[in-house]
């Protein structure tokens, strides 16, 4: 057992918060999401190039840094602190999660991409009626030849309106919620047949419903065994859940300290208002919710690469447990600021934003426990 | 950064399963299944079994008698110890005044004492809070004034653990009733024996007997059993209030309390299905599961180093909070699984008497242990002296 990280990893996490201390305040992230394309696309260029970071998860035979589960956690946490709007889950945990877990020529192909940071993967996998249930799929892919045709309405995919290719879900066979017959493709993002309506989210990315109408796609779009690909989509589900608890570590520690430092300027009933017990147990109890998030991204950071079932229950757990502090520690961030913590001008609102999104983004609390209680708690 | 064994760690943990497995007394074992109340042999059985192998206090330095095991083997061993259900050795003599002498204490201190809380001989008990100090512990009014080469002690203590078998106590006493509260107090430890003690029980909610109120009236103490310098007691108490940072969160025996309380749901039934299968229960048992992971996880950061929260007493103030609201939970989880047979009440039950308990085997511990088990957010400061420990030393506030 060991928890040490490696000079490279330290390297890494300096890197990364230097560049974004310099690029990222609070006014200049504002004013990316007021631009039309709602992103700077210089960022994640400078990252792939200048830094040459998003090559960190990958092998070394992609071009990457050889690292891995651990390096998403570090950017991620990173990324939270600042809550960047970058598609780094979509691209690099989701897309390249799935690009490494099925090798290959289409690896070999697009990982260089992503590293490049000419890449931009959306993950199309909800559904309107799907709710967190990854196989309750409408979308089919019927086979065409030698290719597939996807006809299907995926909901609220994050980073589509940037992305150059679509990770997909879609029904080779099998009935609506049944885990056979689950396929996924890699789709170039501008093929015939597919439209998109775009939208900002109330967390500040932007995002799409996107509808594939007789959208032709190559045989080689297909990643992993047509029919099979449910196991892989469960892998990178979880990959994204402890990834985006890295991120939730990162935003629910600015949110803790935020409050701490104003309850400290803010004067009230002639003293600081972090005088009082009642905020300054609230605090304590914010504090440790924190920590309790480190705790559980690391505990999931660590388990990824064990059996599924295994993996499944700890990445449930892990993300429960996310999903119920990042809501504490928002919802008091926002109480104890008072007034204004909910105006659009003051930062600490926008951290809240995004921790409440978090909460339900790839699986609820209720979701994950129900998840755990069916592998562990069997009668 | 990893997980897993190496295979030298695999090896000892072997090594520990088979131990306890050889070693462990059988009639301790019965007692613990069926619930009875534990004598001061009981604990001390086992205690001097792990004191022959040198297992007694993994966490001391290894001049003083400890095993120099790295932190995974501490963790390996005390997750070996709840796994197979052990009782817990009584903390006072080896992680509290132990850790207090070999820090702070003179070399005969050390020489006297040491060996004994090892072996067993002594048996100790915490001198700390009076009726008049309770959180606001540095209130205390217990005295010792000096007398040619003795303190005389005139006072009370109360909550006092186990005392009733004790052979010494370590006892905060008022040597300067005009410095700053914190600054006159000295850390003595105490002959039980001496003529002027009087130990009176408490009985608590559960029953038991567990804690006593102590008189003391002109208790002679010989002032080489002063620990560190007079009138700075005070750091002695701190020391010993954030020393153990990792026991304290009881993780392993809450792990194992979790597993048992899933034995009991799958064998008591709810409708046409077992207990586990009700969903209501089962969310609660996945949300112990949940944060005690959470905690788990916690503390490891913490024996690495990884976690925040530098200031002294902070991180074991974290798991002290964590740690005694799961046990509580499981307590509370564990009289809720039993259903009616929660109600029972047997004191008697136990030594000389055959008649067999109302109800399931596990059912009559459940209450008594479930009152009892309100004290872990009460003692070694409460959880609110835990927040606002939190509060000055981590946050600034």
């Amino acid at each position: 057992m060991d928890f040490t990280y490696t000079e490279t990893q330290d390297m890494l996490r300096d890197t990364l918060a230097r560049f974004l201390a310099d690029t990222y305040s609070f006014d200049q992230r504002q004013k990316m999401i007021a631009s039309e394309a709602g992103r700077d696309p210089g960022i994640w260029k400078a990252l792939a190039t200048e830094l040459g970071i998003l090559s960190a998860p990958f092998a070394e035979g992609h071009g990457g840094m050889d690292g891995s589960h651990l390096e998403n956690a570090i950017m991620m946490e990173e990324l939270g602190k600042v809550i960047a709007i970058e598609p780094y889950i979509q691209t690099v945990v989701i897309g390249g999660g799935a690009l490494k877990a099925v090798g290959g020529a289409v690896a070999d192909a697009v990982i260089p991409q992503i590293i490049g940071g000419e890449a931009i993967i959306a993950f199309a996998y909800a559904e309107p009626q799907g709710r967190y249930d990854l196989a309750n799929l409408r979308t089919t892919a019927k086979k065409d030849g030698a290719g597939y045709v996807l006809n299907g309405h995926k909901a609220v995919v994050y980073a589509a309106p940037w992305a150059t290719h679509l990770l997909v879900t879609a029904r080779t066979g099998g009935s609506q919620r049944e885990a056979a017959g689950v396929s996924l493709f890699l789709v170039d993002a501008n093929a015939p047949g597919i439209t998109r309506r775009d939208y900002p989210t109330v967390d500040g990315f932007r995002a799409s419903e996107v509808y594939f109408e007789n959208c032709a796609v190559p045989a080689d779009a297909l990643l992993g065994g047509e029919g099979a690909a449910l196991p892989l989509v469960e892998l990178i589900v979880d990959q994204a859940c402890v990834a985006l608890g890295a991120e939730a570590a990162g935003v629910t520690a600015k949110l803790h300290e935020g409050t701490l430092d104003y309850s400290k300027q803010r004067q009230q009933f002639g003293q600081p208002i972090g005088r009082f017990q009642v905020l300054q147990h609230r605090m304590a109890d914010m504090f440790i919710e924190v920590e309790q998030i480190k705790s559980m991204t690391l505990m999931g950071t660590l388990k990824l690469d064990l059996p599924a079932d295994e993996r499944k229950a700890a990445i449930s757990l892990a993300k429960a447990k996310v999903s119920r502090s990042a809501k504490f520690v928002g919802q008091n961030a926002v109480q104890t600021h008072g007034g204004i913590g909910i105006t659009q001008e003051y930062m600490i609102g926008h951290y809240f934003k995004r921790a409440t999104i978090m909460e339900n983004q790839f699986g609820s609390a209720d979701h994950h426990l129900s998840r755990f209680e069916a592998l562990t708690l069997k009668a | 950064m990893n997980l897993e064994f190496s295979p030298e760690e695999l090896a000892f943990q072997q090594e520990v399963r088979t131990f306890i497995e050889e070693n462990y007394p059988a009639d301790l074992r019965g007692k613990q299944d069926e619930g009875d109340e534990l004598t001061k042999e009981d604990f001390l059985s086992w205690h001097r079994i792990l004191h022959k192998k040198g297992w007694v206090a993994p966490a001391w330095p290894v001049e003083y008698g400890g095993t120099g095991w790295t932190s995974t083997q501490r963790f390996i061993f005390s997750e070996e110890i709840a796994r197979a259900d052990c009782i817990r050795l009584m903390p006072f003599g080896l992680t509290m005044v132990g850790p207090v002498i070999y820090t702070f204490g003179s070399p005969e201190q050390k020489a006297k004492f040491l060996p004994r809380i090892l072996s067993g001989e002594d048996w100790w008990c915490q001198g700390y809070s009076e009726p008049g100090a309770g959180s606001d512990l540095a209130n205390l009014r217990t005295k010792a004034v000096r007398d040619g080469d003795h303190y005389v002690i005139n006072g009370q203590k109360t909550w006092t653990t186990m005392a009733q078998h004790a052979d010494w106590g370590f006892f905060l006493c008022r040597t300067n009733s005009d410095a700053k509260a914190q600054e006159g107090i000295s850390f003595i430890l105490v002959d039980m024996k001496s003529p002027g003690i009087e130990v009176r029980p408490i009985i608590t909610l559960g029953g038991e007997h567990e804690v006593n109120e102590v008189w003391l009236e002109d208790v002679r103490v010989p002032v080489e059993n002063r620990v560190y310098e007079e009138n700075k007691g005070w750091t002695c108490a701190k020391f010993l209030l954030a020393h153990e940072r990792t026991g304290i969160a009881a993780i392993a025996g809450s792990k194992r309390g979790v597993e048992r309380i899933k034995e009991i749901a799958r064998t008591e039934s709810d409708g046409d299905q077992s207990l586990i299968e009700n969903p209501f229960f089962r969310r609660k048992i996945a949300e112990l599961e949940m944060d005690l992971t959470a905690l788990e996880f916690t503390e490891l950061r913490i024996i690495a180093g990884e976690a925040a929260g530098k200031g002294p007493g902070a991180e074991a103030s974290m798991l002290k909070i964590k740690g005694s609201e799961i046990q509580q939970r499981i307590m509370e989880l564990g009289l809720e699984a039993v259903g009616h047979y929660g109600a029972p009440y047997f004191r008697g039950f136990g030594e000389g008497d055959n008649e067999h308990p109302i109800g399931p085997d596990y059912a009559h511990r459940m209450a008594p242990t479930y009152f009892n088990g309100r004290k872990t957010t009460i003692y070694g400061g409460s959880n609110e002296i835990q927040r606002n420990i939190i509060a000055k030393m981590v946050l600034g506030l």
